[in-house]
């Protein structure tokens, strides 16, 4: 069931929960994320996080189809809302203004991997609709 | 009536407020692509380990193979003892590498229209810097220059001890690289980028400077230039592949003959010497210990320092020497004189049987559980109990594979005459000396503690955060830098920080599969970081396409395996399909992908990007595994079963034919060929006819003189690695695409 190679190892740190979360389908906030990471760790955090304390956990997590992942509508919406004009982009400017001043902030590493791949270099706008196209086809 | 400005405000807070909604919403979704992405990467990653670890084993295994003719085989007639001598035999004593010495290079003629570099000795310091532009343009050093670089290097190296020492009181920076693997880019970079070697700026070279890239001779040639101008401030430790034996299969002996096809002979049987001198570790301020592989739980630096390093030849089979002083505790090899009537061979170990100590032929099959030895050597069992049944086994396997092979069957034994010879004895190392080397050569960290074998690589050990702790109170260190294995960062911390694993080959795997590092140590002993990737290509890559080629490159890898395979994947997948419907389930096809293939990959991540022929989750086997096949059949009439072994033993049979080729021609003869296939596949429960070899072998002799070109036999069959189109950096798809190129998986639409 793990799709996760654990390598022999029945532990893993706690920054990859994460990427074990999220790639076993489900679409976390980052504050649920850490909601979740406090029910499995160890009383004294030792950074790393037990297979057998995370497996009930996330075993009743996909029961509950927690965490649904986002369809593509809704995404496009939250885009839009962003853009009010309706002008189909929205500047580096402003793609940069709401993604780290709002919401839950990204790091400055998250803003220019998402940034390298959705930004059109010459008009430097981000055309949300062909973006999330794009991004689409990949998770598939 | 409200007031304007509160409606206004009401609005600007439900906007205020939904815009926040709405980025929470992207950023959600986003990191969740990210993560994905992440585990894609892991898997990538994962597949290319496993499938080098596998690789090693084979290596191995191949060696056990000789080992055994070697400690078996019994010519009893002339053609067979020529036939093992060519093979295996080349005479090594100590005084012909005097003599050889200068009259090696001396007597080549460097013509006046040589317009490469040319150096003098001793070497001065813009020599060395010539010698990297030089390369960097792309021109290559003469054949009587490497070998006198060569001599030189030996002469200086002999005097070092095993482990250098180096001090930040005298260079106040030290930078300490990790494999290159023949990438000379890296290499080239990392001096652009760091700054040339120099009085005031050390280096140190954590071996496994070549193998798989394509410019180990040049990398050599430049460390050792370097080592020669700046012998105080500029060190290089031996990995495991300063190795002849690794080279057979990995590649450096192939480059070196093909690009000194006169010379290269000379070049390489001087490199085994030089490599066996190398230093086996590098002590900063006696604080910080830079070795190759990591260490083990019997590590002893003291006995490290002592042993004479010359005799380590290979660390993948060795001569030992019979340890007369430690009786019982003995697990290794059984060490015995060699006969006098019988030829040395160059690379394998002496061990003969005697009829009171005999050896488990299959020994090295058997599974070592917790650590009892951490080579891979047989193990020698209670010799009194088992030595007759043992021995009776012996010879009958030994009969088989003879009769297999087609040599006649044995009328008289030939009973190994001891000698007691003093000199021969000085010659090997102990043991306990050789594994030594080997565990620190070989050996990996692992997060669990203890210490147990290695079986992944078939040498040294797994080595836990006590071990290090141990080792590191022990002899009063603060950590252990080494190398050894890939990063995707170029680098890595475990164990608490203690030990720093620097690897310097960028995109070692494929473009984009990682980044180099290096890392600098001051007085202090703070190590600093600094990662490279030495592919401009990459740079304008976004880290999804990066991951996208990646993942291509792995995913044909491992479809070439699968169809390697293709046999045993039918049997297996038939035993989960008992009522004969020609299908199978997803999990089963992971199940029995697993058990045959043995790479403890995820292979139900994977299952998309390998199958995309199946309805309802049952997948039709047959025409899956056909489909696999259609990918590698060019030639129609060679059957798809020889051509999956061939595929399968790939690197067995090109590391076979070298040792054939035993004065590197570049040519085998068939019988040589058909008769090393017969005793090899026999071994190995291969089946294989032997009219299939038979024709194989004659259909590629095609000039019909009796020989086969070895490269051209690999290439006959795509037995070598195509090289795939570079340059399209933009291939990635962005919109459907449905061409099947290098880099879409099969599976997205």
């Amino acid at each position: 069931m793990m799709p996760y190679s654990l390598k022999g190892s029945r532990s893993r740190p706690q920054r990859e929960i994460g990427t074990i979360i999220r790639s076993l389908g489900c679409c976390p906030s980052e504050g649920e994320l850490h909601d979740l990471i406090a029910e499995v760790e160890e009383e004294e955090p030792t950074g790393y996080i037990r297979y057998e304390k995370f497996l009930p956990v996330m075993t009743e997590v996909l029961l509950e189809r927690r965490y649904r992942p986002i369809p593509e509508d809704i995404l496009l919406r939250a885009f839009e809302v962003l853009d009010p004009a309706k002008r189909g982009f929205l500047s580096k400017e402003e793609l940069i203004k709401y993604m780290t001043e709002e919401g839950e902030p990204f790091s400055q590493e998250e803003m220019e991997e998402m940034l390298s791949a959705a930004i059109d270099p010459e008009s430097n706008t981000i055309h949300y609709k062909d973006y999330i196209a794009m991004m689409v086809i990949d998770e598939n | 009536m409200g007031s304007g400005s509160s409606t206004q405000h009401h609005f600007a807070f439900q906007n205020a407020e939904k815009a926040f909604k709405a980025a929470a919403l992207i950023q959600r979704w986003y990191r969740r692509y990210m993560a994905r992405l992440e585990m894609r990467r892991h898997c990538t990653w994962s597949i290319f380990q496993s499938i080098e670890y596998a690789g090693q084993q084979d290596q191995v295994k191949l060696h056990n193979f000789f080992s055994y003719l070697v400690d078996h085989f019994t010519p009893s007639s002339h053609n067979e003892r020529d036939f093992l001598n060519r093979m295996f035999t080349e005479e090594r004593s100590p005084q012909d590498s005097e003599m050889e010495k200068s009259s090696d290079y001396e007597s080549i003629e460097v013509p006046d229209s040589y317009t490469g570099p040319r150096l003098s000795f001793p070497l001065l310091p813009d020599h060395a810097t010539a010698l990297v532009e030089a390369f960097r343009l792309k021109q290559r050093l003469h054949a009587r220059y490497v070998l006198n670089l060569l001599h030189e290097a030996r002469r200086h190296l002999v005097q070092l001890p095993n482990i250098s020492r180096l001090s930040t009181c005298y260079s106040e920076e030290i930078t300490v690289c990790g494999d290159l693997h023949g990438q000379l880019d890296d290499l080239i970079f990392i001096f652009y980028k760091n700054g040339l070697p120099s009085p005031e700026r050390a280096y140190v070279f954590n071996g496994d400077f070549v193998d798989r890239g394509k410019d180990s001779i040049e990398i050599l040639m430049i460390l050792f230039a370097f080592m020669l101008v700046y012998p105080k401030e500029f060190h290089l430790n031996r990995g495991n592949h300063e190795d002849h034996m690794v080279n057979l299969r990995y590649g450096f002996t192939k480059e070196v003959m093909q690009k000194y096809k006169i010379h290269g002979k000379k070049i390489l049987k001087i490199l085994q010497d030089v490599f066996c001198l190398l230093p086996l570790a590098t002590l900063v301020d006696e604080k910080v210990l830079i070795l190759h592989g990591g260490v083990s739980d019997t590590t002893d630096l003291e006995l490290l320092a002592k042993l004479d390093r010359h005799k380590i030849v290979s660390t993948l089979r060795c001569k030992t020497r019979k340890e007369n002083k430690k009786p019982a505790e003995e697990k290794g090899k059984n060490n015995q004189m060699s006969s006098a009537g019988r030829p040395s061979p160059w690379f394998l170990p002496q061990s003969r049987s005697l009829p009171s100590s005999p050896l488990h032929p299959s020994a090295h099959k058997a599974a070592r559980a917790g650590r009892s030895s951490s080579v891979p050597c047989s193990v020698a069992p209670d010799p009194k109990e088992l030595s007759r049944q043992v021995r009776r086994s012996v010879d009958l396997e030994l009969e088989r594979c003879r009769q297999q092979a087609g040599f006649p069957a044995i009328e008289e034994k030939e009973e190994p005459v001891p000698s007691a010879s003093e000199a021969e004895e000085q010659l090997e190392p102990t043991q306990e000396e050789w594994r030594q080397v080997v565990d620190i050569l070989w050996s990996d960290p692992m997060a669990q503690e203890g210490c147990k074998a290695n079986t992944v690589r078939g040498g040294g050990c797994y080595f836990g955060p006590n071990v290090t702790e141990r080792l590191l109170q022990k002899y009063s260190l603060q950590f252990l830098i080494r190398s050894h294995e890939c990063k995707p960062e170029g680098y890595e911390f475990c164990h608490n920080r203690k030990v720093l694993t620097i690897f310097s080959a960028s995109n070692y795997y494929e473009v984009g599969s990682n980044r180099g590092a290096y890392v600098k140590l001051g007085p202090a002993l703070t190590p600093h970081i600094v990662q490279f990737q030495a592919n401009k290509a990459t740079h304008k890559l976004t880290m999804r396409q990066r991951i996208s080629r990646v993942e291509a490159s792995a995913l044909r890898a491992l479809r070439e395996k699968l169809f390697a395979h293709s046999s045993d994947l039918l049997i297996e997948f038939k035993k989960h399909d008992k009522d004969k419907t020609g299908l199978v389930t997803l999990s089963d096809w992971a199940a029995a992908v697993e058990s045959v293939l043995h790479l403890g990959l995820p292979w139900r991540m994977l299952r998309p990007q390998l199958v995309n022929s199946q309805t309802d989750n049952m997948l039709e086997y047959k025409s899956w595994l056909e489909n696999l096949a259609k990918e590698k059949l060019s030639h129609e009439n060679i059957q798809s079963s020889l051509l999956e072994t061939l595929y399968r033993n790939r690197s067995n049979l090109e590391t076979i034919f070298r040792i054939i080729d035993s004065d590197h021609s570049g040519f085998i003869s068939l019988d040589e060929f058909r008769q090393t296939w017969k005793l090899f596949s026999s071994h190995m429960n291969i089946d294989i006819t032997d009219d299939c070899i038979c024709d194989l072998a004659r259909s590629i002799d095609f000039n019909k003189d009796g020989h086969i070109d070895i490269n051209e036999f690999l290439e006959a069959f795509r037995l070598v690695e195509q090289s795939c189109s570079e340059g399209d950096a933009s291939d990635c798809p962005r919109t459907t695409n449905t061409n099947s190129s290098a880099c879409s998986s099969p599976g997205a639409h």
